[in-house]
């Protein structure tokens, strides 16, 4: 390698390693994440045609905009923060692994230059005397001491939470774990839906995007969806409920009733309750009685379908809602005079069976149930990653609140025979909150002068 | 006595707080700070009852479907507010500068306004979605770290208005007048530091606890709707900012100016992303 090569390489190298650039990667990261926050995403080419002229539709398509996220310009700033993230590491965290490991445990002078926290007293005694009584005193006021001798010196060395120096290298280490769990699950995890009807069971699910169909290795049955609502809420929706079950070589082998918030989960694939909807027309179970009379009589009516009446005429029931306003599942029916005339159509509540009589028409109807069948759709997802993601999470939790508020604090004792007395010398410092340490370290000094009576 | 009338005496409570920290700033008597700073904590004190008034109405109201008061705009809007109070009490108990008090009630205050005038107060049940533990972990994280960027954002401005003054009358500093009542801009500067060091783990919580909800609800963990995003937009610039601290020059006046647009880019992902884009979150649209 010539001198040349070697000097761009170092160049590279420190580019790749400086704050600067990662800096200016946050702040790019930042301005850039605002496009697919204001083109929405991921819609098909008519739909952005809409809003669009076809020329601006055509550059923002060549630029990515429209799945950004995904694009590779975005990703590679994400690969160049990654890389800027493990070169700053590399960097800098043998030396703080040695500080750690291997803390220097003689404080000699050029040490002592460097602390702004630091004392000298001279006391009468012997070096083991005064070596003695400064162990026990650092002991029992800061952290366990390891003693150590030099030539005609003694030195004390006490350290605590040397472990926050590494916080940092958790935090950033936890953005790579994340990235990698999202790696995972983006190669060999899936996301896509199912749509089962009552009573059946499916082991297919359609993917998102692409809409392939794939083949579960069991089966889903759905026996029950129940939707309901709130008393009085105004049609608002209280719960979506699908009771499933998993049926794998056709042995029922797992059972659940899930909702919104409560999936269930089966081999690696979970399923989501996420939206529901009919399948099949809905047929009504009606009771009419006649006006002034106590001839009552039952009917079966599919939506839309003529039933006929004992008199020659006929009804119909032509629409239904679950919640009509507050006063629960209702629907809108008609009746038919023998002649053939259409009558108006009225309104019948399934929860006010005597609310009909008030129309005053020759037959009053009562609703007893509505039998609608309904499909449940489930989103189903498969993702190996997500627990990596998980431990990233909480490593970048734990990581960043032991960088931030935990700090890395060191005493230094250094005690020199000085003309028949001992020269001692205290001093610390702290790599996070000064001030607090400075504090720390002043009634330090204080305890000492008391427990050596200077 | 219903939480709508307990909400209305906290704004008028932080309306005169505010008042007297302005009168404070003009007079520079300490007894009208201390006026200032009983009625701030009064107010406090009566908005985290009022909270607790209105949790015990959704239950009153909706029996077994009540919630912990946190799930639309109106009450997120009085909780962030209740957070903002929450994080200057702990600064003011710390520092003792009274002046900040000028800068930050404002803030509490229009949010509490906003909310009372301007927001639907109902309780309503919970759509299924929002029926969720999670929703109350995220919430609180979310809003802890908001009011901290807010602090930072407050003491940022006072920085600013204070070193432009110094650095015109560099001769008489530390500046007189009412620059006198402002703290130094080295205090300035370290809380605006300890503010973010403390918002920017709670919103890291706040982002995971969404992610762990919406992985829950829908099965993806993360999907760039424009709430998410904008959380991160704002994840972003708080660790460009907590970065800028070891490089050279971008302590001071950048990094001042660093935490206000921190901040503006916190309000817009929280008001913002619902009023003006859509997304997931859309429900929190209008109130």
């Amino acid at each position: 390698m010539t001198a040349k090569e070697r000097s761009f390489l170092t160049a590279v190298w420190d580019f790749l390693c400086s704050l600067k650039l990662t800096i200016i990667i946050l702040i790019l990261l930042a301005i850039t994440s605002i496009i697919g926050t204001v083109v929405q995403q991921n819609l098909s080419p008519q739909e952005y045609l809409q809003f669009y002229t076809e020329k601006t539709y055509k550059i923002l398509d060549a630029l990515h905009f429209f799945d950004m996220y995904h694009s590779w310009w975005f990703l590679s700033l994400l690969g160049l923060f990654s890389l800027n993230l493990i070169c700053c590491s590399i960097k800098r965290f043998p030396r703080v692994w040695k500080t750690v490991m291997y803390p220097n445990l003689q404080g000699d002078d050029s040490l002592f230059r460097t602390l702004s926290n630091a004392d000298e007293v001279v006391v009468p005694g012997t070096l083991a005397e005064v070596t003695e009584k400064l162990k026990a005193f650092v002991q029992k006021n800061f952290a366990g001491t390891v003693v150590t001798t030099g030539e005609d010196r003694t030195y004390l060395f006490a350290q605590k939470a040397a472990y926050a120096r590494f916080g940092v290298y958790v935090t950033h280490l936890s953005i790579l774990i994340i990235f990698l769990g999202a790696i995972i699950g983006n190669i060999w995890g899936y996301k896509g839906y199912m749509n089962i009807m009552e009573g059946t069971a499916m082991d297919t699910l359609r993917l998102f995007g692409s809409n392939e169909p794939l083949k579960l290795p069991f089966a889903v049955r759905c026996d029950r969806f129940e939707v309901t609502f709130y008393e009085g809420g105004g049609g608002r929706p209280k719960e979506f409920i699908s009771d499933l079950v998993i049926l794998d070589q056709g042995k029922e082998v797992e059972k659940k009733t899930i909702q919104v918030n409560d999936p269930l989960s089966y081999k690696g694939i979970t399923f989501y309750q996420s939206s529901y909807g009919p399948a099949g027309d809905p047929i009504f179970k009606m009771r009419v009685r006649v006006k002034d009379s106590d001839e009552v009589k039952e009917y079966m009516a599919r939506q839309g379908e003529h039933v006929n009446l004992p008199d020659g005429g006929s009804f119909a029931v032509t629409a239904y809602t679950q919640a009509y306003d507050r006063f629960g599942p209702a629907i809108q029916m008609h009746v038919n005079t023998p002649d053939g005339n259409h009558g108006n159509p009225f309104i019948v509540l399934k929860n006010f069976p005597d609310f009909d009589a008030q129309r005053g028409g020759k037959y009053i109807f009562s609703l007893d149930a509505i039998n609608q069948r309904y499909y449940t759709g489930l989103q189903v997802g498969k993702d190996p990653g997500v627990w990596v993601v998980w431990t990233g999470c909480f490593m970048m939790i734990v990581g960043s609140l032991a960088a931030f508020f935990i700090s890395h604090r060191r005493i230094w004792v250094t005690l020199q025979p000085v003309g028949g007395k001992i020269g001692v010398r205290i001093g610390g410092s702290a790599h996070r909150n000064q001030p607090a340490f400075e504090l720390f370290f002043d009634g330090l000094k204080e305890k000492l002068k008391k427990e050596l009576n200077v | 006595m219903t939480s709508t009338q307990l909400f209305n005496a906290v704004t008028l409570a932080y309306f005169a707080s505010m008042v007297l920290f302005v009168v404070y700033l003009a007079t520079r008597s300490k007894a009208v700070a201390l006026g200032g700073n009983i009625l701030a904590y009064a107010g406090f004190l009566m908005h985290t009852a009022a909270i607790g008034l209105r949790w015990r109405e959704t239950y009153t109201l909706l029996g077994a479907d009540g919630y912990a008061p946190l799930s639309n705009l109106y009450e997120s809007v009085v909780f962030f507010s209740w957070t903002i109070l929450l994080i200057y009490i702990i600064i003011d108990l710390k520092y003792r500068q009274r002046a900040v008090g000028a800068f930050v009630l404002p803030f509490a205050f229009l949010a509490m306004t906003w909310a009372q005038l301007r927001l639907n107060d109902a309780i309503e049940p919970l759509v299924p979605a929002l029926q969720s533990n999670w929703l109350t972990y995220h919430v609180i994280t979310c809003f802890l770290g908001y009011a901290a960027f807010a602090v930072a954002c407050g003491v940022s401005i006072m920085y600013l208005i204070k070193f432009s003054k110094e650095e015109k009358k560099p001769e008489n500093t530390p500046a007189g007048g009412l620059m006198a009542l402002f703290p130094s801009t080295r205090v300035l500067d370290d809380i605006n530091y300890k503010a973010i060091m403390i918002g920017f783990p709670l919103l890291t919580l706040g982002i995971v606890t969404g992610a762990a909800w919406a992985n829950y609800a829908w099965g993806t963990y993360w999907s760039w709707d424009p709430k998410e995003t904008w959380s991160l937009i704002v994840w972003f610039i708080y660790a460009a900012f907590l970065h800028a601290r070891f490089t050279r020059g971008w302590v001071g006046k950048r990094a001042a100016w660093l935490s206000i647009f921190g901040f503006a880019a916190t309000i817009f992902c929280y008001l913002g992303v619902n009023l003006v884009l859509s997304g997931l979150h859309s429900y929190g649209a209008g109130g």
